[in-house]
């Protein structure tokens, strides 16, 4: 999806810029380092303000963050003032401590095991449940904008808004699912405040919310199939099934493995919807990486800065190692991005 | 993602232009379904915010129908500190963000230029940073330099994950703009940065109003920074004051509704309006690579 891969290059080469003219001017492409500054340098330019900001709040705080992982930082010991006092810093370098502590400990490889859980189920029937209706939409079929509108409604509404609205419906007492199911004569259901129940309503509560960006994009993966594909089927007899499995799902892979990565990304640091709904509880059952790693640092006390330092560092090298995987079998199966 | 078909004369041709009546209900009854489930709980808290605060939790759809949730709401809570804070930080992420992005786009797509690659990839990796890295770290510089409950500090949290976002998502718009363009402002004596600002940026208005917009909802709807830190009622945005109506001690639905339908609605709007465009960008900006 990201990267420029040779063949793309070449490609490009052939209506390239000013700096392919110029640097056939003096000569060699790839020139002393003189010649390469005066050949990029408004490229470089250009680029700088991002570097810039990009080095400046990102990559200080990462290695910031990469360092407080080796240290035992917390509340406690960090430099901070009180009054007009200012108390240094006592923390201690403790080497990778914290990284065996997490990886030996129960409860990452726990916290981590739910994660996938809700990752997978969650992308899994995003995909699943945008797919079909992605495909019905494609169909000619009488109010199609009136239904694409209404479908795609929770996409439009602000995340955190949308959550509220849900725990407004669960709410065990008070909400409205549990009042239509008393009115049915069934005992009311505890959303989220039994463990297994609490898992099924984020997971329900997130699908909701992840559907239209799925169903959209797959949309506009079908309308680009052209129809002449289908025509063609058809005339050498293909049925429904196989138009779909032959036609439709190749027309549909170079956009599928962008959203399916994506959304797998997305939903594995879904913050918003696991804070507000449950804030991880109850206990810690619905807990993802995101939310724990930040209740480390900012619900309990003293704060462990450390400990959630080391999470954060976990999670980017999960996420790193997952997107890498999925580029290398994508680039075994022919599919380059 | 027009509505009319891109292949009608597929859709015309008798095999498969005809759809058994059965095939046609079942088609509705799934589409009418899933429409249901889309919209009603954001209805839900439409109705509920028209309802008196004392019948929030009633299944009733319409009950001694009143607007004093709203009136309560402006009145007697900061809701409007809040927005205005929110509108406030996202504002200043999309100008700044879009600002500084917008060359990096235009380089990105157009030269070839040695740490292209790396920078390319750095943009895609920091976009799966997750919160949870920086959080901590950003938190005690921003200690450290008194911006925590600043506007200002969390307007520079939100560049981290804006900037990024945005140069991608631009060089997908730039992508778009045929390179003929550039060339005939080489050839009438333009440097690459007169090119960019006197020929392209104008023409890639609508993918940078694209651009911005999207980004500007990302801090809108940005909770984890927002709730760590900001902290007093003057403070918040509204992520972090919806939070002070539903905790652990109560709830209070009825100026959660109308605070929700007061967010949502304008937001909702302009999505609705802008998508079209949304999805087009996003899917040039990721699948062209």
């Amino acid at each position: 999806m990201a990267v420029d891969t040779p063949s793309q290059s070449v490609a490009k080469a052939a209506g390239d810029d000013v700096a392919r003219g110029r640097s056939r001017g003096t000569g060699s492409h790839r020139g002393a380092p003189k010649r390469s500054l005066s050949t990029h340098w408004y490229a470089w330019a250009m680029v700088a303000p991002v570097t810039v900001v990009i080095a400046v709040i990102i990559g200080y705080p990462l290695v910031r963050g990469i360092y407080l992982s080796l240290t035992d930082a917390n509340e406690r010991n960090v430099a901070r003032s009180i009054g007009v006092n200012q108390i240094p810093a006592t923390y201690e370098f403790v080497g990778l401590d914290n990284y065996t502590d997490a990886i030996t400990g129960g409860q990452f490889l726990g916290t981590l095991g739910w994660t996938i859980v809700w990752t997978v189920s969650c992308v899994a029937l995003t995909f699943a449940l945008g797919l079909g209706l992605a495909n019905i939409l494609n169909r000619k079929i009488a109010g199609r904008s009136a239904y694409r509108l209404m479908l795609i409604l929770p996409w439009a509404v602000p995340g955190f808004v949308s959550v509220f609205a849900w725990r407004f419906l669960y709410n065990q007492d008070n909400g409205l699912l549990n009042k239509v199911l008393a009115g049915g004569g069934i005992d009311a259901v505890p959303w989220l405040n039994d463990p297994t129940w609490a898992k099924i309503s984020v997971i329900a509560t997130n699908v909701w919310l992840g559907v239209p960006f799925m169903m959209v994009a797959l949309l506009g993966g079908l309308q680009s199939i052209p129809g002449e594909l289908y025509e063609a089927a058809e005339m050498d007899g293909a049925n429904a099934w196989q138009r779909f499995r032959h036609i439709t799902m190749p027309g549909l892979r170079s956009v599928s493995t962008t959203v399916v990565l994506l959304s797998t990304i997305w939903t594995f640091n879904m913050f918003p919807v696991i804070f507000l709904l449950t804030r991880g509880g109850p206990g810690e059952a619905t807990q993802i990486l995101v939310t724990q790693a930040y209740k480390f640092s900012f619900e309990v006390s003293p704060r462990d800065f450390a400990q959630s330092s080391t999470w954060g560092v976990l999670i980017l090298v999960l996420l790193m190692v997952f997107a890498a995987f999925y580029q290398r079998v994508l680039r075994k199966q022919g599919e380059v991005w | 993602m027009t509505t009319t078909t891109p292949t009608p004369q597929v859709m015309n041709t008798p095999v498969r232009g005809r759809r058994s009546p059965l095939a046609s209900v079942a088609l509705h009854v799934t589409l009418i379904t899933a429409s249901v489930i889309a919209v009603f709980p954001v209805l839900w808290v439409l109705l509920t915010s028209l309802k008196p605060a004392k019948f929030a939790t009633t299944t009733d759809f319409f009950k001694e129908t009143t607007f004093e949730n709203y009136t309560n709401l402006l009145n007697d809570t900061p809701f409007l500190t809040w927005f205005g804070n929110s509108l406030l930080v996202a504002g200043l992420t999309t100008v700044v963000g879009v600002f500084i992005s917008a060359t990096t786009g235009y380089a990105v797509s157009r030269f070839r230029f040695p740490g292209k690659r790396g920078l390319m990839w750095t943009l895609l990796i920091t976009q799966m940073f997750p919160v949870a890295v920086l959080i901590v770290p950003i938190y005690n510089i921003m200690a450290s330099m008194g911006l925590l409950n600043q506007p200002a500090g969390l307007v520079i949290t939100y560049l981290t994950i804006a900037v990024p976002f945005c140069a991608w998502m631009m060089k997908g718009f730039f992508d778009t703009i045929p390179r003929e363009i550039d060339e005939s402002g080489y050839v009438d004596g333009l440097t690459p940065f007169g090119t960019f600002w006197r020929l392209i940026l104008p023409l890639a208005k609508p993918g940078i109003a694209v651009t911005a917009f999207y980004s500007f909802i990302t801090a809108w709807g940005e909770v984890a920074y927002a709730s760590a830190f900001m902290v007093g009622d003057e403070n918040l945005t509204l992520a972090g004051g919806l939070q002070k109506f539903v905790n652990q001690y109560g709830a209070q639905w009825g100026p959660m509704a109308a605070a929700s339908v007061l967010i949502a609605v304008p937001a909702a709007l302009v999505f609705l309006f802008a998508q079209r465009h949304l999805v087009t960008g996003m899917s040039a900006g990721a699948v062209k690579g």
